[in-house]
């Protein structure tokens, strides 16, 4: 087969992994990089992209997304973001706790999408936590980790188990920290808000230990653990506190925690319903900080894509989660740029720092390296509107606001997999 | 971000909360709900300011004392009263609150009295009238989870002046389960607007909300030193279920810290009236003794609640308070 080579040319090359910010030109053979800058030797360009005024960045890396149920629709919205390696909870329809299930979900991504999607499969069977799930087959059949979903085993002794299990087997734990019966019943920060509102709450404590069991159980056990989507200021100092330690643990925030908080419930928008629940002003702006410092490496997507029958209903009966994974990029870009970090800061932990919690090779752009890209206009201003999404789940609690930074091409495995109409 | 029951201009269109609500606003429904007090002691209990509208009772949570009080100010205001007892009805069958919504309106609705287990829930249909561009059509909030009652609220604060002439300088203390209460919440919004001196909440922290103190209000976990001095002394009611568990140990420990007596109220000013929003646990949270005595307003309550209703119901109909 004759090779396809394709020159990006002209743009702003911002690689975080290197600290590489500079114009020049990008040649992809055979789908993987062949240089940067300098054009390699006898390469004769097939198709020219021309990436003038924009950025072109690895393609992100979104450690959350749950695309299965609608993997097609949800792998276009995908590359519509940017986003071209994402890992998907196993907190699914149906739940990811069997290696058949994972490597359906492989598949099918493989056959409709140059995405890479790695599953995180199930710690416990049918995320009941009580038996453990068959790590091992699971990462045989291409799951990237195991988690239990939202929050951790009621019994704390399956916990210790599911740790022992995982570290024998290598099998990274990826965990949302929240303790099982005072995250429970909980639809909202505790807090003088929620009492306001008469919304039964989630204590920060919840979080926090369930942070501290899980860090003891990890020294005593060696399990490889990740924490996604630390939701309070204290979270952030436990991690940190551990990462001091010695302890080789991660962290990741939603991206929407960044700019949320719990006063953007309003008057009990069910669209502002997550899980973890939006926290107070003070956890927003230690996750703000603490992304910026490196504590939590990654900030993802959290995409939850939901339809109106879940999400226009009262407060309480909503289901969490909203859509999120077109909007990564721009909601990571104003982070940046309301800290005033340079873009090969703002887009590390969506690109080297994620693809390094995965363990995987992705997130820069270097030579060898496989082709995903996304070229985007750093300066172009939207506003999100259902019409525009192409994901399945429409609704999310940045609908109308104006965003600045918009995904233009995506290249993943060196085709153009996306080019914005 | 603009309150949802009020219009562009600050007029009441919907009555969701007591919060929000400026002194002349609450002024003004506790006056209107005066002129309506003769109405009921009248041979001709009716007055046809609601003449020719419909009046859609919409309990999804069972109450029927509420809703009776509803429907008869409705009726006393000459309206078509339908009562819907959502939770045997069309949601069993699996439809949604709003598409329920948008059936009865294609019916006419002229008012909805909406009560919901779920805090928000008269929100959302507010929400949802106004993304459609029903402004026509009003919410009544009969009660939201733990949020608020509104008309509860309202009649409570009735009652207070009618037997307190005024709010300045007047210590009101609500004793128990403040944590469930919408009760609880909707007299604090309008007791602090209206200018109530101090506002006491008493119970065990199990009952009490995280950082309530950021409404304006006082914690007291002892009974004695809640009451001391006040003019006003709401017990709240104390679900069954609620009373053994995690939250309390029993109904007669929390009778015996919290349960109110004419002991304890010693503590309160001589000329202290008492108040429950019914339906009441006797030797629960109240003494049979006090319930029955001269102090306790409780009936009248429920008989300035019908005005109230009738208040709310017209000034909405008849457009801003």
């Amino acid at each position: 087969m004759k090779t396809h080579n394709i020159e990006i040319r002209g743009g702003r090359v911002v690689d975080p992994a290197s600290q590489f910010d500079d114009t020049a030109s990008v040649f992809i053979s055979d789908g993987k990089i062949a240089s940067i800058g300098q054009t390699p030797a006898g390469f004769k360009a097939d198709q020219v992209v021309d990436a003038n005024g924009l950025v072109v960045a690895p393609g992100l890396v979104d450690l959350s997304a749950r695309i299965a149920g609608n993997i097609d629709a949800e792998l276009e919205a995908s590359v519509a973001g940017g986003v071209t390696t994402l890992a998907c909870p196993p907190d699914v329809d149906p739940i990811i706790d069997e290696p058949e299930l994972a490597e359906r979900i492989v598949r099918h991504a493989e056959d409709v999408s140059q995405v890479r999607v790695l599953p995180v499969g199930a710690m416990t069977q049918g995320l009941a936590g009580t038996m453990l799930a068959e790590m091992s087959l699971l990462r045989d059949a291409g799951c990237i980790a195991v988690s239990q979903g939202r929050g951790l085993p009621a019994d704390t002794k399956v916990l210790l188990r599911a740790l022992q299990y995982a570290a024998s087997c290598d099998v990274p734990v990826w965990l949302q920290p929240a303790e099982y019966y005072l995250s429970k019943d909980g639809i909202a920060h505790d807090s003088a808000w929620s009492s306001r509102l008469g919304l039964s709450a989630i204590p920060v404590a919840a979080e926090t230990m369930a942070m501290q069991n899980v860090l003891s159980l990890a020294w005593e056990t060696g399990a490889r653990i990740h924490f996604t989507q630390i939701s309070s200021a204290e979270g952030v100092a436990l991690l940190r506190a551990a990462q001091d330690d010695g302890l080789p643990v991660t962290g990741d925030v939603a991206v929407h925690a960044l700019h949320l908080y719990e006063q953007d419930i309003g008057y009990f928008d069910p669209l502002a319903r997550f899980d973890p629940p939006l926290r107070g002003f003070e956890d927003r702006e230690a996750l703000r900080i603490g992304l910026a410092e490196g504590t939590l490496g990654a900030v993802v997507s959290a995409h939850t894509p939901r339809g109106v029958d879940v999400k226009r209903v009262p407060f309480a009966e909503a289901a969490p989660g909203a859509t999120g994974i077109e909007l990564l990029l721009a909601l990571t870009l104003a982070w940046g740029e309301s800290l005033s970090l340079p873009l090969r800061r703002s887009l590390l932990p969506v690109t080297a720092k994620a693809a390094e919690i995965l363990g995987i090779d992705a997130g820069q752009i270097a030579v060898g390296q496989r082709a995903d890209l996304v070229l985007f206009d750093p300066d172009a201003q939207w506003t999100v509107q259902e019409s525009d999404l192409r994901s399945a789940g429409k609704l999310t609690p940045f609908l109308g606001r104006t965003l600045q930074g918009r995904v233009m091409k995506t290249l993943a495995g060196g085709q153009l997999v996306y080019e914005r109409g | 971000m603009l309150d949802p029951q009020l219009d562009a201009d600050g007029n009441l269109i919907h009555l969701l909360s007591t919060e929000g609500l400026s002194k002349e606003q609450l002024t003004r429904l506790l006056d209107t709900g005066a002129s309506f007090i003769g109405v009921s002691d009248r041979d001709m209990k009716k007055v046809p300011l609601l003449r020719g509208k419909s009046v859609f009772n919409l309990f999804f949570e069972n109450s029927t004392r509420t809703r009776t009080t509803f429907e008869i100010a409705a009726k006393r205001l000459s309206a078509d009263v339908i009562n819907l007892n959502m939770s045997t009805s069309s949601t069993a069958k699996g439809e949604t609150l709003l598409d329920t919504v948008d059936n009865l309106c294609a019916m006419h609705a002229d008012m909805f009295v909406v009560r919901h287990e779920s805090s928000g829930a008269p929100h959302l249909i507010v929400d949802h009238l106004r993304r459609t561009g029903r402004n026509d059509i009003h919410v009544i909030n009969a009660g939201d989870g733990r949020h608020s009652h509104p008309t509860q609220g309202l009649l409570d604060m009735y009652t207070i002046r009618h037997y307190k002439g005024d709010f300045e300088g007047l210590n009101v203390a609500l004793i128990g389960d403040i944590l469930h209460s919408r009760v609880a919440r909707s007299d604090i919004h309008a007791l602090k607007t209206l200018g109530a001196a101090s506002i006491r909440v008493v119970g065990p922290q199990t009952l009490i909300p995280t950082d309530i103190e950021a409404l304006g209000v006082e914690v007291h976990r002892d009974l004695e030193s809640g009451l001391k001095d006040c003019d006003v002394v709401i017990a709240l009611r104390l679900q069954r279920e609620r009373m053994t568990g995690a939250l309390l140990p029993s109904a007669t420990e929390f009778h015996g810290l919290y349960g109110l007596t004419h002991e304890r109220l010693k503590a309160a000013k001589p000329d202290a009236i008492v108040m429950h929003p019914g339906p009441m646990n006797r030797g629960v949270e109240i003494d049979s003794a006090v319930a029955d005595s001269p102090r306790a307003v409780i009936l009248p309550q429920v008989t300035f609640g019908i005005a109230m209703r009738m208040a709310v119901m017209s000034v909405l109909a008849g457009g801003g308070a």
